[in-house]
């Protein structure tokens, strides 16, 4: 009963929003250009989330999510520019054929990758997003260097909003299922859930898999948003944008990720002119967040100053325990 | 014939041999003390049995199957569940989410079902909230059920492991230095869980132990190892006044 109240109240609230901003749109008090920021912060939103689930959830640290962006994005525009099918039609097509062809490399990529963890999956999945851009560079499909245009117009702010929430909502679904406990559990001990009979790899293969489809989607929307695609904008600089995002959203905490994204969202928009400092801006973001040992932007956090109390009680018992244990 | 069956097991690391030509039979039921002084190879033999490492001679048959070239997921598949010397639970999950976990195996339904909340999900997720709360109920742990298990006091979680590694429904259970850092308190308490587990699971145990007062207590078989190899076997009494165990633990004279 009390989950069903909950859920009525995020849907109720996130319909407001939705209107909030339509009414908003439609008598011309947001103009284009602000939608446009919408539009690219919800995908911000997906990118982050997506990568919440292999970075925040299931603990592996993975620095080429830009590139799964890039093939659903690639992939996604030449359906669109290809077929000729009404855009109902074939922009539902699209993103899911761009997610599915992410969420393939994504395990093509996985299964030699996830052997390895920690700093080394790191690195191997920083080349691999090179890789992906690279090949993007040279193919004759994706005009190369110059990249795509004349990608149709679809992803408005509607479609965007309700693809982000669709999105976000399944992956909250399938952390509270088995196989989300099982992806939390390796992250919290690989040795232990390997011991209480879970196929460790085939989880990390699927959560991966998982991640990459979703960054498919987001960026087939990327891609109908802007209508032009070139591989520089898949770069390593971005993939770690969205690492930043997860970072300060409290790694493995999904409102924190979607709080984060539309903080850094605004941020990037209001500090345009300070383009160049923004990197800079961002270590010192970090850098104190890692001092302070918080736990990232979440609701709790915003919410009450009780959560912060609970979180201090939190760290004195976890002493205790280390102690005991050494 | 035997639950267990290791015959002639041995281990090698590029030249040191943690466990060489190890013999061991567990009948159903029995519970059996693996004891030998520090760096005997105790654990190595439980990471031997679980799939951790792969034995690189011997053979090791469990039920009547050869497991020795299985993982260990597989392995634990068969029915052989362990807990750790170092406790390993899953620290930032709940004491529930932790014994749920152990439960994957049984559960069939696909990602897409539990995002969509299909029937089978809510039904098996139904089930498994009974099973898991009823297993914490064994162990007392059911009031702590929402809490994070990092949260637990020391010998709450050694008592969440061991409900842990029954979650799986094992035959075999294996005890991996269950009492270590326990006050005299704490021990007795986890001698009354051991027992338990024991009438009302009629599981078979393996258990490495350094608490003697334990050992000789619940076990009714023990297996006394050193470098590697078996140096005693017997009831607990036999082995008391074993020479060869005396000497591996106190020194030759």
């Amino acid at each position: 009963m009390k989950n069903k109240n909950k859920s009525l109240i995020i849907l109720g609230s996130l319909l407001l929003t939705y209107l909030f901003l339509m009414i908003g749109l439609s008598l011309g008090m947001i103009n284009s250009y602000f939608s446009g920021v919408i539009v690219a912060i919800l995908i911000n939103v997906i990118m982050a989330s997506s990568l919440t689930l292999v970075t925040g959830y299931l603990g592996e640290l993975v620095l080429g999510h830009a590139g799964f962006m890039a093939v659903g994005a690639y992939t996604s525009a030449l359906i669109t520019m290809n077929l000729d099918l009404s855009a109902a039609l074939e922009f539902p097509i699209a993103l899911l054929c761009g997610g599915a062809f992410a969420a393939f490399i994504g395990i093509l990529i996985g299964i030699p990758a996830l052997r390895l963890r920690g700093d080394y999956l790191g690195i191997i999945t920083l080349g691999f997003g090179e890789i992906i851009r690279i090949v993007l560079n040279n193919l004759k499909v994706t005009n190369g260097a110059k990249g795509l245009s004349g990608i149709p117009s679809y992803s408005n702010f509607t479609v965007t909003f309700f693809v982000t929430i669709v999105i976000v909502t399944a992956f909250y679904l399938l952390i509270k299922s088995r196989h989300g406990r099982a992806i939390i559990a390796i992250r919290e001990n690989e040795i232990a859930t390997d011991c209480v009979g879970i196929c460790t790899f085939y989880y990390k293969t699927f959560a991966f898999a998982i991640a990459a489809f979703f960054a498919g989607i987001g960026g087939g929307l990327y891609a109908h948003y802007l209508q032009v695609l070139s591989p520089s904008s898949f770069g390593f600089l971005n993939s770690i944008e969205y690492l930043i995002i997860v970072v300060l959203g409290g790694m493995g905490s999904l409102s924190g990720t979607i709080i984060a994204a539309i903080v850094l969202g605004v941020l990037n928009e209001v500090l345009r002119a300070f383009s160049e400092y923004r990197m800079l801006i961002y270590s010192l973001v970090l850098i104190s967040m890692m001092v302070c040992k918080a736990k990232g932007i979440t609701v709790g956090l915003i919410l009450d100053k009780l959560g912060l109390k609970n979180k201090l009680k939190f760290r004195g018992k976890q002493n205790i325990s280390i102690g005991k244990e050494g | 014939m035997a639950l267990l069956e290791v015959h002639k097991m041995s281990v090698n690391f590029g030249g040191i041999k943690p466990v060489s030509e190890l013999d061991l039979q567990i009948e159903e039921g029995e519970l059996i003390g693996l004891i030998g002084p520090n760096g005997a190879g105790k654990t190595t033999v439980f990471n031997l049995l679980t799939g951790v490492y792969t034995p690189t001679e011997g053979s090791i048959t469990f039920n009547g199957e050869r497991i020795d070239r299985l993982k260990t997921h597989q392995i634990v598949k068969k029915g052989i569940t362990r807990t750790f010397q170092n406790i390993r639970l899953f620290k930032q999950m709940t004491v529930i989410d932790n014994v749920k976990v152990a439960f994957n195996n049984r559960l069939k339904y696909s990602p897409l079902e539990g995002i969509l909340h299909l029937p089978r999900y809510k039904k098996e997720e139904a089930w498994l909230e009974e099973e898991a709360m009823k297993l914490l109920k064994i162990f007392e742990l059911d009031k702590y059920a929402y809490e994070l298990s990092m949260n637990l006091p020391y010998g709450k979680q050694r008592k969440l492991e061991i409900a842990r590694a029954l979650a799986g429904s094992p035959k075999l259970l294996l005890l991996d230095e269950p009492a270590a850092g326990m006050n005299p308190n704490e021990t007795n308490e986890l001698m009354q869980t051991i027992k338990l587990i024991r009438d009302q699971f009629n599981m078979t145990i393996l258990l490495i132990e350094h608490d003697m007062n334990l050992v000789m207590s619940i076990c009714e078989r023990l297996v006394v190892i050193d470098y590697g190899m078996v140096i005693a076997r017997g009831t607990p009494s036999e082995i008391q006044n074993n020479e060869k165990v005396i000497g591996a633990y106190l020194g030759q004279a």
